[in-house]
């Protein structure tokens, strides 16, 4: 099993759950033309709440996510973010974007803007924050990051790790409320992925409510306070990652984690 | 290192060697010939066959140039002055056309003691691209480049200046108006009432108000009437407006044909491919007789302008399928991420996608726009008096029957060096954009 994030303690104090519902999903069903990809879905998730979403590819992991803050449209059920409902509505889909944060795969920095610009763009432009204030924020959570000396610099020149750290700085920018990740280290290369991580188990410790599709186990057992395992484009199971890990109950998932776990 | 051979240290320079020349056949010209005209047999032979075309051009085009007449007043006067000095059987350009008709060939029929006009229009726009295509420009120079148009066209036509002034003064209008409305009704009311306002207001109120101001206070140029434009004047205002108004029409189009909206994505396609399918000369056909048809009888619509217009479209076609290339090229992350971050639509668009599309269409973009300024020189087929269309009319004189390659070559060396520059600036601003963005 990857012990990559084991190494340091985590502070566990401000990874608090509360009972305020952050995102109600409710017999949520989505289809590709045919194909039906996720099938009545059902999840609650508190404020404070780290869950990890893992399952075999193709089991519909990303497009749960991604339904969420509707860079994919679900065709049944409801899913209400923030009190919000998301609907056709643009006024609240655009609402509900500027308040969930997402980190995707393969960063999707934007290559014509420096990595300041990237992350004031959204403050300035949605948020219509000053541009000064913007950029002390920018510069805020690129310190954060630990790249503030990357500011001035464009994507291209960056190292993955450095991009992502960077992604998830410029997600954080929006002050969000809610953090969706969408398998952030699959792309890097093996010594790159515990930068991002220890990155995002920062933002766990400080009690962000993260949706986190991965495969990093290690990340899961440290943070997650949830494990979700999906196939075919349903919840098979979930459970806190101890039990989920040690005492899986249902035959995939004992499957998926010997897959996983066994080499 | 212990058990390195003791031969291998025994050996001490004692004088070190000073740094000397590469061989004679391996500097300077000579190694630059070797590799690059004499590298191998087939090489040379091609070096030799070159040089052998190359030579052969210049030497039968040089007595022509050398030998040319700038001086005189008619053909049979070259002639006779050529007889005189090199032969009657040597080449010998007469250029004395050019100098004795330059500036119909710039100007057209365009009054004579206003030719200080077309000149300083091309002057203010030449300083209104500055801030628009180098970067190196004060910000408030854009609003020289805003008003170039009205300046522009109230030097060319000229007439009083209220008209020009009024139309203008209906874009202000639009902005006030989506900034007033954006407060209080959002901002899909602002638009509406951005392009209704002003439009009401040049339909009705321009006119009216333009004629009062001109019949109390009549300033401006003398009106100059647009069958007396021509030459290259009348290239450079088609080609310009064309070039002008086609991006921003061909960018809506692309945006248009790559949009999710039904109709609106239809009628891009149906546009796009209905102007493109039929050649650039029919339109102007249409342009210049059919439309007379469709419009109200007594309607003065000036004919430049219908060409301007047909050019217009037609190049906006061309430019929409070009940026789609671009758009089509950017991964979908980019909007993805757009998207995730709260950018609405036009926002996205305006600071994610469209500036990242522009930059890898900008060969396919100043490649259209060469060929839109080079396809002006087809208005001569409706009886505009393009460069093309003039030299009919300068062969017409008796003074100057039978000259046609000097009009040629000159009027060539003209568009070559529009076009060229345009083709230089792309590859400069296409290198620009690599350094900064890697």
């Amino acid at each position: 099993m990857s012990d990559i994030v084991t190494e340091r303690d985590i502070d566990r104090s401000h990874m608090t759950v509360s009972d305020e519902v952050a995102i109600q999903i409710d017999q949520m069903n989505k289809w590709y033309g045919t194909f039906h990809v996720l099938r009545d879905i059902n999840l609650t998730v508190y404020r404070g709440e780290r869950i990890v979403i893992c399952g075999p590819s193709g089991s519909g992991k990303s497009t749960l996510i991604r339904c969420i803050n509707r860079l994919e449209e679900h065709q049944a059920g409801s899913i209400v973010v923030d009190g919000t409902e998301l609907s056709s509505d643009l006024k609240n889909i655009d609402k509900i974007r500027s308040e969930v944060g997402m980190c995707f795969q393969h960063f999707n920095l934007f290559p014509h803007l420096t990595i300041l610009e990237n992350c004031t763009l959204a403050p300035i432009w949605v948020r219509k924050t000053p541009k000064k204030e913007a950029e002390e924020i920018a510069m805020h959570f690129l310190q954060k990051v630990k790249i503030p000396e990357q500011a001035d610099k464009y994507p291209g020149q960056l190292s993955g790790g450095q991009q992502q750290r960077v992604a998830i700085a410029r997600s954080l920018c929006m002050k969000p409320r809610i953090m969706l990740f969408d398998e952030p280290t699959s792309a890097l290369d093996p010594e790159m992925i515990k930068e991002v991580l220890d990155t995002m188990i920062e933002l766990a410790e400080e009690g962000m409510t993260m949706l986190c599709v991965t495969h990093e186990m290690g990340f899961a057992q440290a943070v997650a306070n949830r494990v979700i395992f999906m196939d075919q484009g349903q919840i098979v199971e979930q459970n806190e990652p101890k039990e989920f890990f040690n005492n899986p109950q249902s035959d995939r998932t004992k499957l998926f984690l010997s897959q996983i776990l066994g080499h | 290192m212990s058990d390195t051979h003791a031969q291998t240290v025994s050996y001490v320079r004692d004088t070190m060697l000073p740094q000397a020349e590469p061989p004679l056949r391996d500097k300077g010209a000579v190694k630059w010939m070797r590799e690059n005209l004499f590298s191998s047999w087939l090489n040379a032979i091609l070096t030799v066959l070159s040089l052998f075309v190359v030579y052969w051009i210049v030497s039968h085009l040089y007595p022509w140039f050398a030998n040319s007449v700038w001086r005189a007043g008619s053909l049979t006067e070259c002639r006779e002055i050529r007889d005189a000095t090199v032969g009657s059987d040597a080449p010998s350009a007469c250029f004395a056309v050019i100098a004795d008709r330059w500036q119909q060939l710039l100007f057209g029929f365009y009054p004579k003691e206003y030719y200080w006009r077309p000149v300083l229009a091309l002057v203010v726009f030449l300083v209104s691209l500055w801030p628009v295509l180098f970067d190196n420009a004060p910000r408030k120079m854009l609003f020289f480049t805003l008003a170039a148009p009205f300046i522009m066209f109230a030097l060319l036509w000229g007439g009083p200046i209220w008209g020009p002034l009024f139309v203008a003064l209906g874009f202000v209008l639009g902005y006030f108006a989506y900034e007033l409305v954006n407060k209080s009704a959002g901002p899909l009311a602002a638009t509406l009432a951005a392009i209704i306002l002003p439009l009401l207001y040049w339909f009705y109120l321009v006119g009216p108000l333009a004629g009062l101001f001109s019949s109390v206070a009549p300033i401006g140029f003398e009106y100059v009437d647009s069958k007396d434009f021509g030459g290259f004047t009348l290239s450079v205002v088609i080609g310009v407006a064309g070039i002008v108004l086609s991006l921003p029409l061909g960018i809506l189009l692309a945006l248009g044909r790559s949009s999710d909206l039904f109709l609106i994505n239809k009628v891009s396609v149906g546009f796009i491919e209905i102007i493109r399918g039929v050649p650039l000369i029919v339109w102007l056909f249409t342009a210049s007789l059919l439309l007379n048809y469709f419009l109200p009888p007594g309607t003065n619509f000036d004919l430049m302008l219908r060409v301007i217009i047909m050019v217009t479209l037609f190049s906006a076609a061309y430019i929409a399928e070009v940026v789609r290339g671009g758009l089509a090229a950017l991964p979908k992350g980019q909007y993805e991420a757009a998207d995730a971050l709260g950018l609405d639509y036009w926002k996205a668009m305006r600071l994610i996608i469209l500036p990242q599309a522009l930059k890898i269409s900008i060969p396919g973009i100043v490649n259209t726009f060469i060929g839109l300024f080079k396809d002006t020189t087809l208005v001569v087929f409706i009886g505009l008096l393009d460069p093309i269309g003039l030299t009919n009319a300068i062969r017409a004189s008796t003074d100057w029957n039978g000259v046609y390659w000097e009009l040629f070559v000159f009027i060539g060396l003209m568009f070559f060096i529009f076009c060229f520059s345009m083709g230089r600036y792309s590859l400069y601003l296409e290198k620009k954009l690599q350094r900064e963005h890697r």
